[in-house]
């Protein structure tokens, strides 16, 4: 069975401590990691994601992902059956079997990841070692990987989270299948679109840091090295098990805020810049431009955000950047922030810039919390898909959290972008409203 | 383990889901980790409902596998009753719940609510959404009923004189493809033969509407998946007969008002009911000529294929080249309505099966589910969607039956409208060297959705795939012909809407007389001997 990834850290690990966090348990309202598979099938692009689970999983990754995607997908899933609940055995010959179809059927696939769900983590059909086992077949055409994104384990984003953390473990021997690749100082963790990894590049490139990869690569090939000397910095909030595994591998994490808007992009990219002892000077000259542009096109979201309030609920776990965004640069006035879990260390530069009067909540009982978000009555409620209909007829105004997820929203040339998200909806409804 | 890439059904709890949102009253407390919440953007999202479905969800999580789920399910029943205040407390476990087996309604009986519990078994490994549905339904049915039930050997009494015929309709639900506008259908229709309604369940009843089916005549049975089994206790418990035909399509509502008038005992102006009806006429019109023997492919629900299918053959005048379904329950039905078009059904659950028969078949139309407009879309077919599983499109904010007269007008438009108009089709036939005519260009009728483009309709049908050299001299049987390049010519000057059929004739043509190449006589050849 997978290591169980805590929804809701018992213990917390660092500092901080003095700013008072509600902690609720009771129903949620937010996605299961499987539904990372929606853009890490998009990401990694020789990669498949074989969902071992049930009915309800494969009708999960289906409603999440619409029925509107036109190609055909690269995630799947095997269906457990009663069959395979009357002995584990059995079990395991008919996932070698639905492997076996799967591979024929495409291929093309270089990097086959088995996902497990609540019900496999439940009858413990032990993934790791099918994974280990179906490798001794089809390496080195195809590599086999596993991790979980169950429901009882891991909220939405953590899918990625599982994902990449079993990706960084194949670093080392990716090192020793490929000992001509060099090694990189800089490795860039966490999804972002190509365009941002490719503005993200030129950045990194002005400022003089060549030895630098993306990681999760876009071809599962392209697994990058490691030295003695690399240091990583997120790009997302939520890459506990990743930092974790690379921590592991000798790596050491650049703390930073996270590049979302001006602000947090600037901090970003002069953390990493602070790490490499590259002049401020040299920093101050590629950023400044980037700066006053990405400034000028937030001006006119500013109008229409500024002084509105806003209310999260837990979702993606880019709750505490985002609130940090549209607080400091864009004026809006925060009311409650909800996490689904709150890992402080990563999180440390954000907490700092937020003001301390802010309601944090981690968890959730989404009853409960709709009774305060009704009491706030916020100009702008962030959540989830299943929410978000229900408030709009209330009266308020909602913005989905899952297209958070998958804009490309990181970076100086889409502060205004993503600020463009939030002002949407209320641009919207005053429109509406006329 | 089956391998899927999409599923036509989902679980049986979102069944169950389907029948407590489309009830008022109704709450449904669900033993389920957190992922099973999406289940409410299917209501919320797709259907666009603008409440959340009444259902509370436990939550559990790994590290509560221990030993504390059953008191976790206990606390999440006493506040939704708390909180809610229900007239009835559906109680159920999702697939992961049903592994470690808490027994949700022994458990909610111990709390000793003030209201009626329903406890539900639904075996999510071997069973589907439908017949989830079906279950839940029946189960309440009985739960709300039995205090009714007539006594063994007792017979229903007669109507008392000068009271009016009454009926009970069945089987809509929330997330239903159309339920919503059929239902308002078939009410006015109802009214207009002169039978009131007692209740409509499950959508919109409230648990004590339940409990008063008893009281009509007979019952009106609009979705068998969800309803059969429901209608078959009530026939058994208190003799209620109900209705077998299926109102869709002119011929079928016709049928639907004969069997109502039988059930209840009355006699109306059938003449003067089917006077709105305009479906019958255009189909009868000089224009519709066109559509004569269109090669369609319907597959979805069984009902809904069933009826489609009929409708295709009888109504529109199309032939019927494949039907199936996935609703094995109704297996048999579908097979016998497929003999009546001379052809096997396809009974399946698995898409890709599906995807390889349309690509075998080319029809002309598909008539199918979310599903099948997907595989439409990629082959280039034309297709409308006649059945769930349905998308955020299928819940039009117009009035949009499916049955009744108007339902029979509504398919008539929306099965005609993805394809060439009758005069459209024969000019691109005459000009198509016209640079207007060309084909690339969207039917003019059709919206941005449906514009192709001369690349990708290339790919699609009209460039023959390269096709390795065949070796003839060792004597091995053809299994691939090489189109000359005059022949791939002529192939191009076909319209492109049957191309992808004459593709496919001439290579089997070809590969069936062992002809290594396909000539511009092999094309003829094979024009003639296929005909159309």
């Amino acid at each position: 069975m997978n290591r169980v990834i805590p929804l809701q850290p018992t213990t917390d690990t660092c500092d901080s401590a003095d700013r008072a966090i509600l902690k609720e348990r009771g129903q949620r309202e937010v996605f299961c990691g499987l539904t990372g598979i929606i853009w890490l099938h998009r990401k990694i692009q020789d990669a498949f994601f074989l969902v071992v689970g049930s009915r309800t999983c494969a009708h999960l990754v289906q409603s999440a992902a619409g029925v509107m995607i036109f190609a055909e997908p690269r995630f799947a899933t095997a269906i457990i059956d009663d069959h395979d609940l009357a002995g584990l055995a059995d079990a395991n010959e008919e996932l070698d079997r639905v492997v076996n179809q799967l591979l024929t059927r495409r291929p093309d696939i270089k990097m086959l990841f088995l996902v497990g769900s609540c019900p496999s983590e439940v009858i413990k059909l032990d993934l790791s070692r099918a994974a280990e086992r179906l490798s001794k077949t089809y390496t080195p055409r195809v590599r086999i990987l596993n991790y979980s994104g169950s429901g009882i384990e891991t909220t939405f984003t953590q899918g990625e989270d599982a994902c990449l953390a079993a990706l960084a473990k194949e670093i080392p021997q990716h090192a020793k299948l490929h000992p001509t690749e060099r090694e990189v100082d800089l490795l860039i963790v966490g999804c972002l679109a190509d365009i941002v990894e490719d503005q993200f590049s030129r950045i990194f490139n002005d400022l003089g840091i060549e030895s630098y990869a993306f990681f999760p690569p876009r071809r599962s090939g392209d697994i990058p090295r490691l030295g003695p000397n690399t240091r990583y910095l997120l790009v997302q909030p939520f890459l506990t098990d990743t930092a974790r595994v690379l921590d592991d591998l000798g790596a050491k994490r650049i703390p930073a805020p996270f590049p979302l808007g001006v602000e947090g992009t600037e901090a970003w990219f002069a953390a990493a810049a602070k790490a490499f002892g590259i002049d401020p000077n040299r920093v101050e000259s590629v950023i400044a431009p980037k700066r006053q542009r990405a400034n000028l096109a937030l001006e006119r979201q500013r109008q229409v955000l500024n002084g509105r309030s806003i209310f999260f609920f837990p979702d993606s776990q880019l709750e505490i950047p985002l609130a940090r965004f549209l607080h400091r640069e864009l004026g809006m006035q925060l009311t409650e922030i909800g996490m689904p879990y709150i890992h402080r260390q990563h999180l440390a530069e954000e907490l700092a810039l937020l003001p301390t009067e802010v309601s944090l909540s981690e968890g959730q009982d989404v009853e409960k919390q709709l009774d305060r978000c009704r009491t706030y009555r916020p100009d702008m409620v962030v959540c989830g898909l299943g929410l978000a209909n229900p408030l709009e007829a209330e009266g308020l105004t909602t913005k989905w959290s899952i297209e958070l997820v998958f804009t490309p929203i990181q970076g100086f040339d889409q502060a205004a972008d993503l600020a463009e998200l939030f002002a949407r909806p209320l641009v919207r409804r005053t429109k509406l409203a006329a | 383990m089956k391998l899927t890439l999409w599923t036509y059904e989902g679980p049986p709890h979102i069944g169950a889901m389907r029948i407590a949102t489309a009830m008022e009253g109704v709450h449904y407390v669900l033993h389920a980790p957190q992922g099973d919440t999406y289940a409410d953007l299917l209501f919320t999202m797709i259907e666009r409902m603008n409440k959340r479905p009444p259902v509370t969800y436990t939550t559990f999580q790994a590290r509560d596998l221990g030993g504390d789920t059953a008191e976790l399910f206990k606390d999440a029943a006493r506040s939704a009753y708390a909180r809610f205040k229900p007239d009835l407390l559906m109680v159920g476990a999702s697939c992961t719940a049903e592994l470690i087996q808490d027994d949700p309604g022994g458990l909610a009986a111990a709390l000793q609510l003030s209201v009626p519990v329903l406890p539900l078994e639904l075996p999510a490994y071997q069973k589907k959404e439908n017949w989830g549905a079906a279950e839940t339904f029946y189960q309440m049915v009985r739960l709300l009923g039995k205090d009714y039930v007539l006594p063994p050997g007792e017979k229903r009494k007669p109507r008392a004189p000068g009271l009016p015929p009454s009926c009970n309709i069945l089987g809509p639900t929330a997330l239903g493809f159309r339920h919503r506008d059929d239902l308002v259908e078939i009410r006015k229709l109802l009214r207009q033969i002169g039978v009131r309604v007692n209740v409509v369940a499950p959508l919109g009843a409230k648990p004590e509407d339940i409990s008063r089916l008893h009281e009509a005549d007979f019952n009106v049975v609009l979705y068998p998946e969800v309803a059969n089994s429901a209608a078959q206790w009530l026939s058994k418990n208190f003799g209620q007969p109900s209705t077998k035909t299926i109102p869709i399509g002119f011929n079928a509502t016709r049928a639907f008002i004969e069997e109502v008038c039988t059930l209840a005992q009355i006699h109306c102006d059938i003449e003067e009911l089917t006077k709105r009806s305009r479906a019958r006429w255009y189909a009868l019109s000089v224009d519709s000529t066109y559509l004569t023997n269109k090669r369609v492919f319907i597959f979805g629900d069984a009902t809904h294929a069933i009826a489609a299918a009929k409708v295709a053959s009888q109504e529109m005048g199309f032939q019927v080249v494949g039907l199936g379904t996935y609703s094995r329950e109704l297996a048999r039905e579908v097979r016998e309505a497929a003999s009546q078009y001379g052809i096997e059904a396809l009974i399946t659950d698995d898409y890709l099966e599906v995807e390889q028969r349309i690509t075998e078949l080319q029809p002309e139309l598909i008539l199918g589910s979310q599903m099948e407009r997907h595989i439409a879309k990629r082959l280039k077919i034309p297709c409308a969607v006649i059945s769930a599983p349905i998308h955020v499109q299928d819940f039009p904010a117009r009035y949009s039956p499916q049955m009744g007269f108007e339902g029979a007008n509504v398919l008539f438009d929306t099965w005609v409208h993805p394809l060439m108009m009758g005069l459209e089709e024969h000019l691109i036939g005459m000009f198509r060297e016209d640079f207007e005519f060309h084909d690339g260009a969207a039917p003019s009728h059709l919206g941005h959705g449906h514009q192709r483009t001369p690349a990708n309709e290339a790919n699609v049908a009209s460039e023959p795939t390269p096709v390795p050299e065949v070796a003839v001299a060792n004597g091995a049987p053809v299994t691939e012909s090489v189109w000359e390049p005059e022949a791939q010519r002529e192939l191009n000057k076909i319209p492109f809407f049957v191309r992808g059929k004459a593709k496919r004739n001439t290579e089997r043509f070809a590969i069936e007389r062992g002809l290594p190449t396909i000539s511009l006589e092999t094309l003829y050849d094979a024009k003639a001997h296929f005909g159309r």
